[in-house]
């Protein structure tokens, strides 16, 4: 139901004014990224490019030097795709099996596994980082990419799971009932009943992590190794240097690029992506 | 239920052994390699003596409430504005754009902005205002702030959809009574509506107290963590002694950061895990 | 095929500290039609998911025949269930939906259809085969739901309030095809409704439950006639049986009953049990329908003032105030009833049922 505060012009304004705020930083970085050095030393931030060009795009992609090599943010793109994709197929995996065994609520096992769930969700990534290094170290996956993949796998597990298992529960317990009396085990269940059911959340659960592993920075830059590492670490080796010339226009194309595929998801996926984050934490519709 | 055990072992390991591996660490001799030579509590000592750990535990409470508070009051009056008009998706859309950003952007986004040789400074007093000043970036005083700015700036989007959520979920019914009786609209907000978005102002709290707790990457790309180490957090202070080779103290403070996140966000997971068994 | 018996010996279940069953024991001799009736709450939908073997239980046991299948998956014990949701596989056909549980036991493609065929022609529902269940009606989906059943030929069909959720029509409909279904194909039944007119309707036999028990076990004529305690009597019914209360004078050549309010009215034809003590408090149960409304007043009617006449099709129900009680009258429509304060009636005692006031035992 639309309530109506005061006259609708003026929220519209100040809806107008809020969302201009928020959208301004990239707008100006968008700016920026088209000016030539001179003009944003000189000028002001607001200022449009007096001959826009997409110069510092073409190199923050192809040309930039980072820790070594002179390919650009894309090494960093070529990177964060080998390590999120793999990433992303486990977690979705693993998750969702987990996911679905979780939602039949058929033992005790898996009620505590959901207590330590949910208590995984909040332990900060430093409370394990120490040993994890350590374990990862012994494996000798260190500094590769299947380590990077198998800690992102490992932290994203829980989030995956809940949101899987919370969707599963909304199946129907009679037609899990309906499907054991008639015969079908556990994998048959899963395989003609609940599968079947799971494209819609198997999409979300993509979008999220996708996003979540694509800007994860932390894990990144401890496992990842040199050689390896995806846009987020790249974007920082680049742009966040204290010393030498800074090229603005090329790194502030470069941030953008890094962040265009989490944006496109988003605004391809917009609604759902929301309502993921927050139904995984807290199921607002309980069957 | 075999199904579960990968996923359990992987849980109980990372989550559970690793966590407590640290907290053994926390009390052990290591610098670069594990040590497991018992100190007792040296290293909480050590801590307790270190003035930059101190200043990252005082930013941290200052960033969360102010990322919090924030958040929580620009959400709602933007969740309130946008229930009440019909064209809400371009407003949400940019609104809720900075979460779909990872916190390298934002904190690179908002350094260059805030920068006082290129960013909003300069352009202001490029504009004739000259005496206009706007580098907390570079003053140890106020290099915090900048990063609950942009904390802010990301956040506040999810508190929106929140709380969107929640007033979507407000039985109509209580509108047109209120109506009815010629309530004014500020008073039905206040007294009706708010009190039920209780669950949602909950989550909020907890989900943002989480960011800020686990806030790495906006150090290191916003400010660095200075100027010197005026605008430290935990999660970067504890990070930076993998890299100085002192294991124990970052176990140490690790387990604190477990501990004071324990104690904010734990009732609530508590209450959250009872109403997840008994749904 | 097969007709089995079901026994349920002490079986125990608990939700949380409440005990929904304790010590429950149940016998469905082979081919009956047992209803289980009681309202919501009261065990009986979780007792079909014992029998099924869906929802485990912490005592007791399950036979089948003469296996016991208390340690069973629900595959391995030949039973078939239909839910009150239909609980459909929602991806999919009809087709595929019966089939389903012949596919999971290795049936044969050619076999599987030629089966799947032969229960949709049962079911009349041929046309639908190849519809998901969101293109069916709620009917419609009932009926594959019961074919799904059906097709495995099982040893024992349970049915858990399948015709709740659809509307009286198709209720109606539904009901006699089950009643036809059953007669042509006698197979051991348990079904479980809070309806009572339902069960009266298809049952072979009624258990009706309260709070985990069985009070009474029979057939619906006895049921209906002669219940066994007040609950059972005031549960099935429409309208629901007229109780009143008071003392019973046998002194006279008619029974007579004394109610609390000083009212005396007359039960020609009430056989009086030796165990029956004079002057003893009891219930009076009558039905609506053996309490006349008569020309004149005589030595055997009482009076009573009307309050409320609905008009129901073919029934009229009279609400008349007979000495302080409020009693339904049930008589045909087109009778006006024209004396309204003192309206004579007559309470047929053969019929009449008496109750202890204070369990609800039937003493009669």
């Amino acid at each position: 139901m639309r309530r109506r505060i005061g006259r609708t012009t003026a929220t519209h304004l100040t809806l107008a004014t809020f969302a201009a705020l928020f959208a301004a930083p990239i707008v100006f970085m968008i700016l920026t990224s088209l000016k030539t050095l001179p003009e944003i030393n000189n000028g002001s931030i607001f200022a449009l490019p007096e001959s826009p060009s997409l110069a510092a795009w073409s190199k923050a992609w192809g040309s930039a030097c980072i820790s070594g090599t002179c390919e650009g943010i894309s090494r960093g793109f070529i990177n964060s795709l080998a390590i999120v994709l793999p990433s992303l197929i486990l977690c979705l995996a693993l998750g969702g099996i987990t996911g679905y065994a979780l939602s039949l609520r058929a033992s005790w096992h898996a009620d505590a596994l959901l207590k330590a769930i949910l208590i995984g969700l909040f332990i900060p990534i430093q409370a394990a980082m120490f040993p994890m290094v350590i374990v990862v170290r012994e494996l000798g996956l260190f500094g590769t990419r299947a380590g990077a993949v198998l800690v992102h796998v490992t932290w994203g597990l829980p989030f995956v799971s809940l949101l899987f298992r919370n969707y599963f529960l909304t199946i129907p317990r009679n037609i899990i009932s309906a499907a054991r009396i008639d015969g079908a085990g556990f994998y048959a269940i899963l395989r003609h009943i609940v599968l079947p059911l799971s494209l819609p959340i198997c999409a979300v659960a993509a979008a999220l992590q996708f996003t979540f592993i694509w800007n994860e920075f932390l894990l990144s830059l401890t496992f990842a190794g040199a050689g390896h590492e995806p846009v987020t670490v790249a974007l920082n080796i680049l742009a966040g240097a204290q010393f030498g010339v800074q090229e603005y226009n090329v790194n502030m194309a470069a941030t953008l690029l890094a962040a265009l595929p989490t944006i496109g998801i988003y605004l391809l996926y917009g609604k759902i992506f929301l309502r993921g984050v927050t139904t995984g934490i807290t199921k607002t519709r309980h069957a | 239920m075999f199904a579960l055990l990968p996923t359990a072992g992987i849980i109980a390991g990372a989550f559970f052994v690793f966590v407590g591996w640290t907290v053994i660490m926390s009390f052990s001799a290591s610098r670069l390699l594990p040590s497991y030579e018992f100190v007792g509590g040296l290293q909480y000592q050590r801590l307790l003596t270190n003035s930059r750990w101190w200043t990252s535990m005082e930013n941290l409470a200052v960033y969360a409430v102010l990322l919090i508070s924030g958040c929580v009051c620009l959400g709602l009056l933007l969740a309130v504005l946008i229930d009440s008009v019909k064209t809400e998706r371009l407003y949400r859309t940019l609104i809720m754009l900075p979460l779909s950003m990872s916190f390298v952007t934002t904190g690179l986004t908002w350094q260059w902005l805030l920068n006082p040789t290129i960013g909003i400074e300069h352009a202001v007093r490029g504009a004739g205002w000259t005496t206009f000043a706007f580098d907390w970036l570079v003053r140890s005083d106020r290099a915090i702030y900048t990063i609950a700015l942009a904390g802010i700036w990301q956040q506040t989007g999810m508190c929106v959809s929140l709380f969107l959520a929640g007033l979507r979920g407000v039985d109509p019914s209580y509108w047109r009574v209120a109506q009815i009786d010629g309530i004014p609209v500020w008073r039905t907000y206040l007294h009706v509506i708010l009190p039920q978005l209780r669950p949602a102002f909950f989550t909020a709290f907890i989900l943002l107290f989480a960011v800020a707790a686990k806030s790495y990457d906006l150090v290191v790309t916003l400010t660095g963590g200075g100027p010197g180490f005026s605008s430290d957090l935990p999660a970067h202070f504890i990070v930076d002694q993998l890299g100085r080779h002192e294991l124990g103290t970052g176990a140490a403070g690790a387990c604190i950061l477990l501990i004071t996140v324990a104690a904010t966000v734990g009732p609530y997971v508590y209450m959250e895990i009872r109403r997840q068994q008994r749904a | 095929m097969n007709l089995q018996a079901v026994q349920l010996q002490q079986i125990r279940k608990r939700y949380g500290s409440t005990f929904v069953l304790d010590d429950f024991n149940l016998e469905v001799a082979a081919g009956e039609f047992l209803v289980l009736l009681g309202p919501s709450g009261c065990g009986k939908s979780t007792l079909l998911n014992i029998v099924a073997g869906v929802e485990p239980h912490e005592h007791g046991r399950v036979l089948i025949g003469d296996r016991d299948v208390t340690d069973l998956e629900p595959s391995e014990r030949h039973v078939a269930m239909v839910f009150q949701s239909f609980a459909l596989y929602p991806t999919m056909t009809a087709r595929a939906n019966i089939a389903f549980a012949l596919k999971m036991n290795g049936v044969p493609a050619a076999e599987a259809a030629r089966r799947v065929e032969r229960v949709a022609a049962v079911l009349q529902i041929e046309a639908l085969l190849d519809r998901k269940p969101a293109q069916l009606s709620g009917g419609q989906q009932q009926r594959v739901a019961i074919g799904r059943a059906l097709v495995r030929n099982p040893s024992v069909l349970l049915l858990d309030e399948p015709l709740s959720n659809l509307d009286a029509k198709l209720r109606t409909e539904l009901r006699v095809e089950l009643r036809k279904l059953h007669q042509s194909d006698p197979r051991t039944t348990l079904y479980v409704t809070h309806d009572q007119l339902e069960a009266l309707m298809l049952a072979s036999r009624i258990a009706v439950m309260h709070q985990g028990q069985i009070l009474q076990c029979d057939t619906p004529e006895v049921i209906y006639e002669r219940p066994a305690n007040r609950t059972v009597a005031a549960f099935v019914g429409t309208p629901t049986m007229n109780f009143i209360e008071g003392r019973l004078d046998l002194t006279g050549a008619a029974a007579v009953l004394h109610t609390h309010t000083g009212a005396r009215i007359p039960l020609p034809g009430l056989s009086a049990t030796p165990s029956l003590a004079p002057e003893r408090p009891v219930v009076l149960g009558v039905r609506s329908e053996h309490i006349h409304i008569v020309p004149t007043e005589t030595l055997a009617s009482t009076t009573g003032r009307v309050l409320v006449e609905e008009m129901a099709g073919a029934d009229t129900y009279v609400l008349a105030d007979v000495g302080g009680h409020e009693l339904t009258i049930r008589t045909s429509a087109g009778e006006r009833v024209r004396r309204r304060d003192s309206l004579p009636i007559r309470i047929d005692g053969a019929a009449a049922n008496l109750f202890c006031p204070t369990n609800g035992t039937r003493l009669s």
